[in-house]
């Protein structure tokens, strides 16, 4: 495939970045909307093409003889040439799950971009201030994602992995006059950053032992017969795998190397995909603009752990012990988050930890996966619970944003009784919660029961507590949706006015996400998405008696969601007062945040930064001041050699030839 | 040799038109100069990449060139150019009618002795190369007439001149009683054959004298303060970057060929001395000045010190160094003396204090002149830290202690010089006072020198092209035979 598409897929929103943050001040608030909207589309299609060309047209280039799917490196520039082993390049990696996200997040972002254009005006049609400048981070950060996906080597993963940080950053913090984004803003850069960390230790590690960036030579030599499939000759795959095999053996506390460098990587996943113990910063990021909390914070970013992981699936794969890690950090994670949804009682909250636990079911699913079982049946799913929690999660955010632009509050406990007046809203609002909730035929069910027959495949105990947490998915978006469209309304709304249906550049997104969350669940993703490029027919897999199992839990969960909170009634009270410890601590997320106040503030803090701060203060500034002084007093004192008398210049010009020849003479004596 | 004819051919196309073109016509002459140099650069350039620059020698091997000779004069080149550019809007006023061509043409004298120095192999043709460089910029300094501290500088200029001059002949006649000759190659061989004299070791002393006049290594720098300052700003300008870019090279060509075999006994720790004393006294001079073109003398005086440092490494890596230091210097200085010039030009102020509030009244001067500020002090990403950041990796590649503590020294000497530098930021931006020069716009040939080497100052680091072009040329050198 020529190169010429796909670098214009990274270049274009890399310059509409440039030309709206540089020239946005100068041009009107429309044209920079239009603009960024243009060049999000003109991606989109661009985008649209190429993954189109990599999955059907059947290249030599992108699947071989036997219908597997190949790995393909549109292009791999050598950009820094440290030395031989030392190379860091910059490519564009198309593959199954590349070419998906590229599909994902271009449609994402070109909804998001859409939606703004009505989101971020108020109902007098006046823009926000700092409108150019919203469009030039949506830029930003759709390149960053974009090149993060398309990344042919860990290293400039992480290069975009921590641009797609600082652009998270920005459009979190992007009313920084509001103390509380600005905060938000900061708590996320900073424990994402903490966990960077170790993602560059583990890269280190990695590359240290395997001398290799690669990701086609990192995962093809683990499994035997894949060097095929990611187009590198058998004797590389073979010289890598020797590598890992001795790196296998060196032992650092218990664990080879191996297993440090995927469990450290894993936790740059955790930080960006918000598992237990780092999802601290992701319900706060809900600060930021509503599309942004759709397209970075439900859709695209945040999956970026999972993502991770499945690029390094084959690596993870020789170290069973690194993916069940993996598998229970998401069990644990999912089970949280869902817990703490059932009691929030902010939309957005609530949708924060809905994504929290959703990315979690893609980690355990891609925890669970094993060739052996299904033929890695998990490592699919997860990529197409992936793909379809993008889409309804987008239409979620989207639609809650359409609420909160209306009511002008996040606060479910104002909205109530509101589909009379947003039908559009309620509509494919309510399809997000059954595609969520997973109710056939809409895509959640399908990709849900990928991810329990997987589940069931490795481990019973997973697939009932991953049952379990899916129920609790169904009841607390419908208690969502009951308080938000049931219910008896206010009185009178906050506005003069009924609240009312959006303009049309904020519903065509809510109506294209509806139709997709619809009606996705029918791509046969087994077909395109599988862990070593072999498509295997998607029944094949698919289990009945767990998918009646998940429906019936999740219809038994809606049930009692509908029971308890489709008319105001004093159930729900009951059941608080029921169970007080637990919904005290739910409802205080248990106590997370103020578990790392104190570890900051009483540990680090006191315990090491103020002896620190005093070592800098009196020590180090100390020494700089003596050495201040010293180089004013020298200089005061050579002053009168600059006399200004060309006489004395001469006999200084003789003395030092003198001194210097004389001084050598004496030593060479 | 063709870059030689190239030059010589600007200078009679320069006089000529001086010479026989009506008064009119002169106000262009400026431009005519800038423009033939140009074109002599880029030929300098199209020969590189032609691969037609290669190893010649000419009058009985008194003259010599190599790959890395024409690079080092194209590098002196691009410099001249822009000096020719920034001193467009200065010579075109009226008080230089008459005397407009002189300027130019005594510029091109000097450009051509230091081509010579440069190419010298022969202790002859390199004595006329430094006089033809040294006397007509004596004239250059005193060039503006109605003030009374140009012939100030003139005078301290010139008397120091010749008193070097007779030091630096001393040295050469000491030589000449040593090996029986003044060709490089046969002096380099007869002081290796035969066992070092006090004599000789008084002769390298007198050598690097009248060389360190030339750098205005301390102690031999006395003059350069006054004569800054005095000079008219073009001249100033060219004095600090383009002679003392030619004088170093031409310094490691002498200190390789002839004295190459002495390094380690002899002139390594003469020339450590001199590093020492000349980056510390600068800095501790240039923190006190106020006059701005005061204090870039003092501040090119450090950095002179820096520029030793490659030749004291004494290996190709300090050679390159070396030469992209020059590189990467031209363009921060002159970057420094743009904005100074157009400033004086416009408001006839000097002084640092008069700099307050400048990005208030004039953000893009001010911006210039931060970048070159920036750059001097070797702050990334600027060109200056690259260039700084190779010729320490140059001098450490040598390899001995006393080059590490040398090394560290130098460092600490940055810190100190990033004080001065950060000085003039703080007058220009961060400065509450009302701002004294008030806003004016500056000429067009002062906005493109500025453009230039504001654009060199961000570029010519982070382009690796450029280092990595000089050092494939580094390589290849002849003076690579004598590194040790």
């Amino acid at each position: 495939m020529d190169a010429t598409l796909p670098i214009l897929i990274l270049a274009i929103p890399l310059g509409m970045f440039l030309v709206l943050g540089l020239a946005g001040c100068k041009m009107s608030h429309k044209l920079a909307g239009t603009l960024g909207c243009l060049g999000m589309g003109t991606t989109l299609v661009l985008a649209y093409y190429t993954a189109f060309t990599y999955f059907f047209s059947g290249s030599p280039e992108f699947v071989d003889a036997a219908g597997n799917r190949l790995q393909a490196l549109i292009f791999n520039q050598t950009w820094l040439a440290f030395t031989d082993n030392l190379v860091i390049r910059l490519g564009f990696l198309l593959d199954p799950i590349s070419a998906m996200m590229l599909v994902v997040i271009t449609t994402i972002s070109f909804m998001v971009h859409l939606y703004s254009m009505g989101y971020m005006r108020d109902h007098h049609g006046v823009y926000e201030h700092g409108f150019q400048r919203f469009y030039a981070f949506l830029s930003l950060f759709s390149f960053s994602m974009l090149g993060l996906v398309v990344a042919t080597n860990i290293f400039q993963m992480y290069i975009f992995w921590e641009l797609v940080g600082a652009s998270s950053y920005l459009l979190i913090g992007f009313y920084y006059v509001k103390p509380s984004a600005v905060s938000a803003s900061k708590k996320a850069f900073i424990v994402t950053r903490f966990a960077d960390l170790g993602f560059l230790i583990g890269i280190l590690i990695l590359s240290y032992y395997t001398g290799t960036f690669n990701f086609t030579e990192l995962t093809s030599a683990p499994v035997e017969g894949l060097a095929g499939v990611f187009q590198i000759s058998e004797s590389t795959a073979a010289g890598v795998k020797s590598v890992f095999e001795s790196s296998a053996t060196p032992v650092f506390m218990g664990a080879s190397v191996l297993t440090w460098a995927l469990v450290l990587i894993f936790m740059g996943g955790m930080g960006k995909s918000a598992m237990l113990p780092l999802h601290i910063w992701l319900p706060d990021a809900m600060e930021g603009p509503t599309p942004v909390s759709a397209l970075i914070h439900a859709a695209t970013m945040v999956v970026a752990g999972v993502y991770l992981v499945a690029r390094l699936f084959p690596l993870y794969l020789m170290e069973v012990s690194a993916l069940e890690f993996v598998t229970w950090v998401g069990a644990l994670t999912a089970l949280y988050a869902a817990i703490v949804a059932c009691t929030q009682i902010d939309i957005k909250r609530v949708l924060a930890f809905s994504t929290i636990s959703q990315i979690a079911f893609m980690m355990v699913s891609l925890g669970v996966a094993r060739p052996e079982m299904h033929e890695g049946l998990g490592y699919m799913a997860s990529m197409f619970h992936l793909f379809t929690h993008a889409m309804f999660k987008a239409l979620l955010f989207l639609g809650a944003g359409a609420l909160i632009h209306a009511i002008g509050s996040n606060d479910y406990t104002e909205m109530h009784g509101l589909r009379k007046y947003m039908p559009i809203t309620h509509w494919t609002f309510l399809i997000g919660c059954l595609a969520i909730a997973g109710i056939i035929p809409f895509s959640g069910f399908f990709s849900k029961d990928e991810i329990l027959s997987s589940c069931l495949g490795n481990s019973t105990v997973i697939y009932v507590w991953m049952s379990l947490v899916a129920g609790l998915t169904a009841f607390y978006m419908f208690r969502l949706y009951y308080l938000i469209f049931w219910w008896k309304e206010h009185k009178v709304h906050e506005g003069h006015h009924a609240p009312h249906d959006q303009p049309w550049t904020m519903s065509l997104p809510l109506i294209i996400l509806a139709a997709i969350s619809l009606v996705a669940g029918f791509i046969p993703f087994g077909k395109f998405v599988t862990w070593n490029g072999k498509s295997y027919d998607f029944m094949a897999h698919f289990d009945w008696s767990v998918a009646a199992v998940s429906l019936f839990v999740a219809v038994v969960a809606i049930a009692i969601a509908t029971v308890m909170y489709r008319k105001e009634n004093p159930l729900p009270e009951k059941m608080r007062a029921a169970m007080p410890g637990l919904w005290k601590w739910a409802h205080h997320r248990f106590y997370w945040d103020e578990l790392y106040m104190f570890i900051t503030h009483r540990i680090i803090f006191d315990g090491i930064c103020r002896p620190i701060a005093w070592f800098d203060r009196h020590i180090i500034d100390g020494t700089m001041d003596a050495f201040a002084t010293i180089t004013n007093k020298a200089s005061r004192a050579i002053k009168p050699l600059q006399s200004g008398q060309v006489q004395l210049y001469v006999w200084w010009y003789l003395l030092g030839a003198l001194a210097l020849g004389g001084i050598t003479m004496l030593c060479l004596l | 040799m063709k870059q030689e004819i190239g030059l010589l051919v600007v200078f009679l196309l320069v006089f000529l038109y001086d010479t026989f073109m009506p008064q009119r016509a002169g106000k262009a002459l400026p431009v005519v100069s800038t423009v033939l140099l140009l074109l002599a650069t880029a030929a300098g350039f199209c020969s590189h990449c032609l691969g037609t620059a290669t190893s010649t020698e000419a009058f009985a091997g008194m003259y010599a060139t190599s790959p890395v000779v024409c690079a080092i004069k194209s590098i002196l080149n691009i410099g001249a150019v822009i000096v020719l550019l920034q001193s467009i809007s200065w010579s075109g006023s009226d008080h230089m009618a008459v005397r407009r061509g002189e300027f130019y043409e005594l510029l091109l004298v000097t450009l051509f002795g230091m081509y010579l120095m440069i190419s010298a192999r022969h202790f002859l043709l390199f004595v006329i190369g430094l006089e033809c460089a040294s006397l007509p910029l004596a004239a250059m300094v005193a060039f503006d007439k109605r003030h009374y501290e140009s012939h100030e500088a003139a005078v301290k200029y010139i008397l120091t001149a010749v008193f070097s001059s007779a030091v630096f002949m001393m040295g050469i006649s000491f030589v000449y009683g040593l090996a029986g000759s003044l060709y490089f190659g046969n002096i380099y061989a007869a002081l290796s054959a035969g066992t070092h004299s006090l004599m000789l070791t008084l002769a390298v002393a007198f050598v690097i004298a009248g060389m360190g006049f030339k750098l205005s290594l301390v102690p031999f720098h006395l003059w350069t303060a006054d004569v800054y300052q005095g000079a008219p700003t073009s001249v100033t300008s060219y004095l600090s970057v383009i002679s003392k870019g030619a004088a170093a090279f031409s310094f490691l060509v002498i200190l390789a060929q002839v004295f190459g075999s002495l390094y380690s006994d002899v002139w390594e720790w003469m020339l450590y001395a001199l590093i020492i004393l000349t980056i510390t006294v600068g800095n501790l001079f240039a923190i006190r000045q106020t006059n701005m073109k005061r204090f870039l003398a003092f501040s090119s005086i450090s950095q002179a010190g820096y520029i030793m440092l490659g030749i004291e490494a004494f290996n190709t890596m300090g050679l390159t160094a070396m030469m992209y230091y020059i590189l990467v210097y031209i363009f921060s200085n002159l970057a420094a003396f743009g904005v100074i010039g157009a400033i004086e030009r416009a408001s006839g102020k000097v002084d640092m204090t008069d700099y307050r509030g400048l990005s208030k009244t004039n953000p893009r001067l001010a911006f210039s002149m931060m970048l070159a500020m920036f750059s001097l002090a070797g702050i990334p990403p600027f060109a200056g830290f690259f260039s700084k950041f190779f010729i320490f990796t140059g001098a450490i590649n040598q390899g001995s202690v006393a080059i590490y503590v040398l090394v560290l020294i130098a460092l600490i000497n940055t810190i100190i010089s990033l004080y001065y530098y950060l000085l003039v930021v703080k007058a220009m931006y961060i400065s509450a006072d009302e701002p004294v020069v008030g806003t004016f716009r500056s000429s067009i040939s002062e906005r493109l020198g500025l453009w230039i080497t504001v654009g060199g100052v961000m570029l010519l680091g982070i382009a690796s092209c450029v280092y990595t072009w000089i050092f494939d040329l580094g390589e290849i050198s002849p003076l690579a035979a004598y590194f040790v």
